[in-house]
């Protein structure tokens, strides 16, 4: 409303100062342009400075304030947690070389007792082997001596049934000795 | 006269005030200064007044402009310029929300007075001036004579950094002022053609279509120009308060 009004106005005060100069440089309308000018302007720099700008800055100091506080607990979070996957890492790898200890250790102890198991065992059999390579050689030492005395006794027998007679067994076990050397 | 592309710009008084023969009256372009700043000043204030830790897209907007002209005040002048920032952040809010408004069909547009631009270019070159004599006394007047030139050249180069520097803040304010106000006409002489054009009959309506999209096309590129002049402006202050905090080249 103010503004067609003051457009009816101008409308009206155009008629006879259109032949006069031109409007931006005419000097009687300059005093009221700088006096309204400096009033409009100085009202607004003081509102611009004391009141809307602190505003404003403010608002960007707290939300730069926010951002910055939030990125900090972000990174500190970040932190903890590589510090954590980090134990974890470290838990793993030691539980990891006690688990490859345990199994080698039981590994150890298998291969141990095994080993004492079958030189036990083999002992024994070299035992029993010896044992039996004895006595083998007991009957046989006892066999060939009781060949020789079966030989005389057999020779014995043939000469009393060819000749008749009956040779000592001196002399007998003597022959038998002599053709068991002569065998050889 | 309702195609007069130059009576947009005409100032009427809405409640005559006058004290020692000076015209300090009320009028549409101080209307127009109080739309502004409270246009600009409700905007910022009301959409940050949830203090979001997530904003929702107006405190975005709010919070986008802060940190565009902080990051354009740190580029340009160093971290010490920081100190300038609400007068950086002010000037920069002010001119883009008077432009803006005055894309508004019948608004008035507030830089499109030489004197008002001119007024807001001093408010620069003062701050500069003031600020460079107190930090560094007369070290200041180093800004004048760069360093590794030859004494033969010195006065010469000495009087061309003298009469940029003096150039500054007309420069300043005219480019803006320019800028709006031809923006302004153009965007109005290509409406008239389309009225007018209008006017002749069918064949006028066939031809008024030209306008037209030129017409669309222009406002388009004077909501891009509207915002490129507030940034022009806030980057050449950044440029000159970094003179008044390194004076040495």
């Amino acid at each position: 409303m103010l503004v067609t009004a003051a457009y009816a106005a101008t409308a009206e005060t155009a008629e006879h100062a259109a032949e006069g100069s031109f409007p931006p440089f005419d000097g009687s309308t300059f005093a009221s342009q700088i006096l309204w000018l400096v009033i409009t302007f100085g009202l607004f720099y003081l509102f611009m400075s004391r009141v809307v700008l602190p505003r404003i800055g403010s608002i960007l100091e707290t939300r730069r304030d926010r951002i910055a506080q939030d990125l900090n607990e972000a990174n500190r979070l970040k932190e903890e947690a590589d510090q954590a996957f980090a134990t974890y890492e470290q838990e793993l790898a030691d539980a990891k070389a006690s688990a490859h200890e345990i199994a080698q250790a039981a590994r150890d102890a298998a291969k141990a007792d095994a080993d004492a198991e079958r030189a036990k065992v083999e002992a024994e059999v070299a035992g029993k082997l010896e044992k039996a390579e004895a006595e083998i050689a007991a009957v046989k030492t006892k066999a060939l001596a009781e060949v020789d005395k079966i030989a005389a006794d057999t020779a014995a027998a043939i000469v009393k049934q060819l000749i008749g007679g009956t040779v000592t067994k001196a002399k007998l076990t003597a022959a038998v000795k002599a053709a068991a050397e002569g065998g050889k | 006269m309702a195609n007069d592309p130059i009576h947009q710009f005409q100032i009427s008084k809405l409640i005559p005030i006058e004290v020692g023969g000076l015209d300090f009256s009320f009028t549409n372009s101080s209307l127009f200064m109080v739309a502004t700043v409270a246009a600009a000043s409700g905007f910022l204030f009301l959409t940050t007044s949830n203090r979001g830790m997530v904003p929702s897209r107006m405190q975005s907007i709010s919070e986008m402009c802060y940190e565009f002209v902080a990051s354009m005040l740190r580029d340009g002048a160093g971290s010490g310029g920081m100190r300038f920032f609400p007068m950086v952040f002010s000037l920069f809010m002010f001119v883009l929300v008077a432009n803006l408004l005055g894309m508004f069909p019948y608004f008035f547009t507030v830089t499109s007075h030489i004197i008002v631009t001119f007024v807001l270019a001093m408010l620069v070159i003062g701050t500069v001036v003031v600020y460079g004599f107190m930090k560094h006394g007369l070290g200041f007047l180093n800004l004048f004579v760069p360093s590794g030139v030859p004494g033969m050249l010195l006065p010469l180069v000495v009087l061309i950094e003298v009469i940029s520097f003096l150039s500054r803040p007309i420069s300043l304010s005219v480019r803006l002022f320019a800028n709006m106000l031809a923006g302004h006409i153009t965007l109005k002489v290509f409406a008239g053609f389309v009225t007018s054009l209008g006017a002749m009959g069918a064949l006028g309506i066939g031809g008024a279509i030209l306008p037209l999209i030129m017409t669309v096309a222009l406002t388009g590129l004077e909501f891009l120009v509207a915002f490129l002049q507030a940034y022009v402006f806030a980057v050449l202050t950044c440029m000159y308060l970094n003179d008044a905090l390194h004076p040495g080249h």
